[in-house]
């Protein structure tokens, strides 16, 4: 056997696979795992649609060996939504239209989750600057910068609801 | 495209070893960030990657006796978060974190930027200007030299069969010294420096200026030192006419190519202009006043 064998968490889900040596992570999660979430735009790293974390930290998927995931964690867009409903960032992209073609969608609501998870309150300078490395050629960005904010409103919400109740 | 044989060995030692006893052409990967893209564009075949973020001593930012050592297979975000690097080192760290988008910075390395071994890497100048030197561990033992002694030309180093770079070592910090780094892009981010200015500075009494480190990047076929804009400095508080001499000894020191991103003459040009703002902003950061 000549291929690598790999056991990783996916989406919080034990997964194994096994891969040749210079396949990258978002081949595997595409073509290995029925993962086709992430996109592969550019397959260089410029263009972010192959976006997901990597023990929480946002990479490009097509930078990345499968082979380099043993006992990692990855999260793609796939681990979002909580069963039928949908992460606030997702709801705002379909409220604002934050959306054309769609490509390009998964990997700015990865990129937009990594920022909230550090930052819950950006500006729109921080939105721009974190999702600089998504590009999209449908919408000119504003919609997808507006949907993060109303997104960060939402959850900032949510967490103050939820402390709340907590103190009750 | 060959079948490729992946290693994550646990020791630089074994990373070593398996680099120098390889038969085909055999690659070290660290951030993946320029390997990868050369493999998807048919630059290289990789028969062998040796992956080196399994080894502990990659992994990691220390400092031993007042001096930073940071690992090879440190992603550049990870410089950016470290409280004390940043306040020791802001000209490394500023530079470190230009490269790439978020994407990028989570996976990118300085040893990486370094190996690969473009004129224009952002993290080069800056940590030439910084005495950084890199330590190796090779067939035949470990040696430490200094990152200009990395980068032979574009694309080249002087490391041998089955030499690894395992960390970058900052020297220790003293008082009242400071660094900066600024590029020329024709964009807010997201780019390849057109050319690039880092600056290393410690001050005495009355901000006099006692060490000056001056390096250019993208302006020769390696990172370039220039020691006379340096003699510029020491010896001066700043102002205008030294800063003036500053930039008149990089425009000299300077043997850039013509290309896409910029004219000889503007690279020029815009490196003075470059090592003179940054040599102001360490000598601010260092605690002078201008």
């Amino acid at each position: 056997m000549s291929g690598v064998h790999v056991s990783t968490t996916v989406n919080g889900d034990a997964v194994e696979f096994v891969c040749p040596g210079g396949e990258s992570l978002l081949d595997v999660l595409r073509n290995r795992l029925g993962l086709t979430g992430a996109k592969e735009g550019c397959g260089t790293g410029d263009c972010g649609a192959c976006s997901v974390t990597l023990d929480g930290q946002l990479v490009c998927s097509c930078l990345v060996l499968g082979a380099e995931v043993e006992g990692r964690e990855v999260n793609t867009v796939e681990g979002m939504a909580e069963g039928n409903r949908l992460h606030p960032l997702q709801r705002q992209f379909l409220d604002n239209a934050a959306l054309q073609c769609g490509i390009c969608t998964p990997g700015f609501l990865v990129a937009a989750k990594a920022l909230l998870d550090e930052n819950p309150n950006p500006t729109e300078t921080e939105i721009r600057y974190a999702l600089a490395g998504n590009l999209c050629r449908c919408t000119g960005y504003d919609k997808i910068v507006r949907a993060v904010d109303a997104a960060a409103k939402d959850l900032r919400r949510e967490a103050k609801r939820k402390a709340r109740q907590k103190s009750k | 495209m060959t079948q490729v044989n992946y290693k994550a060995p646990t020791t630089t030692k074994e990373a070593s070893r398996l680099m120098a006893k390889a038969k085909g052409s055999a690659f070290l990967l660290a951030g993946g960030t320029d390997l990868l893209v050369r493999m998807k564009s048919g630059l290289i075949d990789p028969d062998l990657i040796v992956d080196i973020k399994r080894i502990p001593a990659t992994q990691s930012i220390k400092k031993n006796d007042g001096k930073y050592v940071i690992g090879a297979g440190v992603p550049c975000v990870a410089l950016g978060k470290n409280k004390g690097l940043v306040k020791a080192w802001p000209g490394v760290v500023e530079a470190a974190n230009l490269i790439g988008s978020d994407q990028i910075q989570g996976r990118c390395t300085m040893v990486g930027n370094l190996c690969n071994a473009s004129p224009a890497a952002d993290s080069v100048p800056a940590l030439v200007a910084a005495r950084a030197k890199a330590v190796i561990v090779g067939p035949k033992g470990r040696r430490t030299i200094p990152v200009e002694k990395v980068v032979t030309g574009p694309g080249t180093t002087s490391l041998k069969k089955g030499e690894v770079i395992e960390s970058i070592k900052l020297p220790e910090r003293g008082a009242r010294s400071a660094d900066a780094y600024l590029r020329f892009i024709p964009r807010t981010e997201m780019d390849i420096a057109v050319c690039s200015a880092g600056v290393n500075l410690t001050l005495g009494a009355k901000g006099i200026i006692k060490q000056a480190r001056v390096a250019l990047g993208a302006v020769a076929p390696t990172v370039i030192l220039v020691p006379a804009a340096a003699r510029a400095l020491v010896g001066k508080q700043l102002d205008d006419a030294v800063l003036a001499k500053v930039a008149a000894a990089c425009e000299i020191a300077c043997a850039p190519i013509d290309d896409k991103r910029g004219t000889v003459e503007f690279r020029t040009e815009v490196a003075g202009v470059l090592a003179r703002r940054a040599a102001t902003i360490a000598y601010q950061r260092a605690g002078g006043k201008l």
